[in-house]
C-alpha cells in the first residue's frame, strides 16, 4: 500500500509520518502531483495559516487536483479547514469540497481551543473500535460549522465539526498523530478500513 | 468539555533527564525518551522537555533528541531552553515538537515573540515565566532564575500575549521545590486576566495541591517534575482523584 503525506508549507509532516511508523507504515512525503495521484491513501496535514497555505496550493496546482482525486483522502487540522468553502482566517477562498465555512471562535473563552476534548461521533469507518466520547487533542482558533457532512461534533464555546466526511474525503479538526492510542486507532482505521 | 491537563516536565542536560531543586542542584533521573513514553502510557496529557542549562551555555537544543521523542511519543510535547532565533524554532517544529517555549531570550529581545508567532502561529509559542516576590513586587527572572530583571509579572505577560504568545507557563520560584503547593494567587490572576491558557508550575507536593490549582487557581494545566519522576504521585491515581473532585480530566 502506498501512503502519501502531502508536503506543503504548513505541515507537521514529521509527526504524522512518525505516527504511521509506530503503526508499521512507511509513508512517502511529497508534493509531486504524479506521486500523489498514484497513492492508495492520501494524508493532508497542516499547522499554519489558511491564506498562505491556499496560496501555496494554487501555485503548485494542488488546488485543482484535490477535487479530482478518488482515493481515500484525510485532511487534518488546517487540512480540514482548507477542504471547506471559505475561511475567515486571512479572508480565504478554500477548496469547497465541504460546503461549510470556517469561522474564528468568539472570544467567550480562551482561544486557541487547546487540549483534550471529547468526540461525539456518528457511524463512520474512521471510528471503528473507538468508544464514543473518546478524548482527542485539539489546537485551533478557527472551526468548521456543523453541517450535513459532520461525522463528529465537539463542544467548545459552541458545537463545531470535529470530523467531516463526503465521499472519499475525510477530515479531522483534532490531531490523531498526537491523540494517544485513540488517535493511532483512527489513523489505522483510515488506512485499513476506508 | 475541555479537560484540565496534567503535564510532567522533563529537565534535560546533555541528553539526560535531571531534576532541579530551586534550579541549582541536579540529580539524574534517566533517559528522556523512555520517561516520556512511560508518561504517555500512564495518561499524561502533554510533556514539556526543558534544556535547562541551554540558556546559560548558549547552545541549541538538539533537534535529534526532539526527532527521537516525536518518533516514540503519541501525545503533544513542548521543547524549550536557549531558543534565541526563528531558524532554531523551525528546526524544532520540523523535528516534531508541537510547541516551543521562550523565556530569557524573549525578555532580552521581545521582538522574537512577534517573529515566531507571525511565522508559525501563536498556538506553538509558550512563554515560560520565572517569577519571585522581591520586596513585595512580583519580579521576572531570567537565565534559569539567576538574573533579576526590571520587569514585573503582569506588565510582562500582558505585553508578551499582545506580541503573540499563545500560552503561559508560570513558575513561581518561591514555591518551586517546596512541595507546599502551587502559587494560587498569581495563577488565578493571570488565568482571569489573559485570553490564553495558563500552565501552573512549581510547588506540587500532594494531590490536593492539584485540586487547589484547578479550582482556586483557575489553571488550565498543571506541571510538575520530581513528584512524578520519583513516583511520589502516580498520574493515574492523580487523575482519578481529580475526577472524584469533579474536575474534568481525560481518563
Amino acid at each position: 500500500m502506498k501512503i502519501v503525506i502531502i508536503k506543503y508549507n504548513a505541515g507537521n509532516v514529521y509527526s504524522v509520518s512518525s505516527a504511521l511508523k509506530r503503526l508499521g507504515y512507511d509513508a512517502v512525503i511529497t508534493s509531486d502531483l504524479e506521486e500523489i495521484k498514484s497513492a492508495d491513501k492520501i494524508i493532508f496535514p497542516g499547522v499554519g495559516e489558511a491564506s498562505s497555505a491556499m496560496e501555496y496550493l494554487r501555485e503548485t496546482k494542488l488546488d485543482k487536483m484535490f477535487p479530482e482525486l478518488e482515493q481515500p483522502f484525510l485532511g487534518v487540522c488546517l487540512g480540514l479547514q482548507l477542504l471547506c468553502n471559505y475561511s475567515e482566517e486571512g479572508n480565504t477562498e478554500c477548496l469547497s469540497i465541504f460546503s461549510e465555512n470556517v469561522k474564528r471562535f468568539p472570544p467567550k473563552d480562551k482561544v486557541p481551543h487547546m487540549g483534550w476534548n471529547s468526540l461525539k461521533f456518528s457511524n463512520s469507518k474512521l471510528f471503528t473500535n473507538i468508544p464514543n466520547e473518546s478524548f482527542v487533542y485539539f489546537v485551533h482558533s478557527y472551526y468548521a460549522e456543523v453541517s450535513e457532512y459532520t461525522i463528529a461534533e465537539t463542544n467548545y464555546i459552541l458545537p463545531f465539526s470535529s470530523a467531516l466526511q463526503k465521499d472519499n474525503f475525510y477530515a479531522l479538526q483534532f490531531h490523531p498523530e498526537k491523540s494517544g492510542t485513540i488517535g493511532e486507532q483512527i489513523l489505522k482505521n483510515f488506512i485499513e478500513l476506508c | 468539555m475541555l479537560t484540565k491537563r496534567i503535564i510532567p516536565c522533563l529537565d534535560i542536560k546533555d541528553g539526560k533527564t535531571v531534576k532541579g531543586i530551586n534550579f541549582v542542584d541536579l540529580r539524574d533521573a534517566g533517559d528522556p525518551v523512555e520517561l516520556g513514553v512511560q508518561y504517555a502510557k500512564l495518561g499524561a496529557d502533554e510533556l514539556v522537555f526543558l534544556d535547562i542549562t541551554a540558556t546559560v551555555e548558549r547552545r541549541k537544543t538538539l533537534a535529534e533528541l526532539v526527532k527521537r521523542i516525536a518518533l516514540n511519543i503519541n501525545i503533544p510535547f513542548t521543547v524549550g531552553g536557549g531558543i534565541t532565533e526563528v531558524d532554531g524554532v523551525n528546526e524544532l517544529l520540523g523535528s516534531g515538537a508541537d510547541k516551543i517555549t521562550v523565556n530569557s531570550s524573549a525578555v532580552n529581545n521581545p521582538d522574537l515573540i512577534d517573529k515566531i508567532a507571525n511565522r508559525f502561529g501563536s498556538q506553538c509559542v509558550v512563554l515560560s515565566v520565572d517569577t519571585k516576590l522581591v520586596n513585595g513586587v512580583q519580579k521576572i527572572f531570567t537565565s534559569g532564575g539567576r538574573i533579576e530583571t526590571d520587569w514585573e509579572l503582569l506588565p510582562w505577560v500582558t505585553e508578551a500575549v499582545e506580541r503573540g504568545v499563545g500560552e503561559i507557563l508560570l513558575t513561581s520560584m518561591d514555591h518551586d521545590g517546596t512541595k507546599n503547593g502551587f502559587a494560587l494567587g498569581i495563577t488565578k490572576q493571570l488565568s482571569e486576566l489573559l485570553p490564553v491558557p495558563v500552565v501552573a508550575s512549581g510547588g506540587a507536593g500532594n494531590m490536593e495541591h492539584f485540586v487547589d490549582v484547578f479550582t482556586k487557581g483557575k489553571a488550565d494545566a498543571a506541571l510538575a517534575a520530581s513528584i512524578f519522576h520519583f513516583g511520589e504521585i502516580e498520574i493515574p491515581e492523580l487523575k482519578k482523584y481529580l475526577d472524584n473532585k469533579n474536575i474534568k480530566v481525560r481518563l
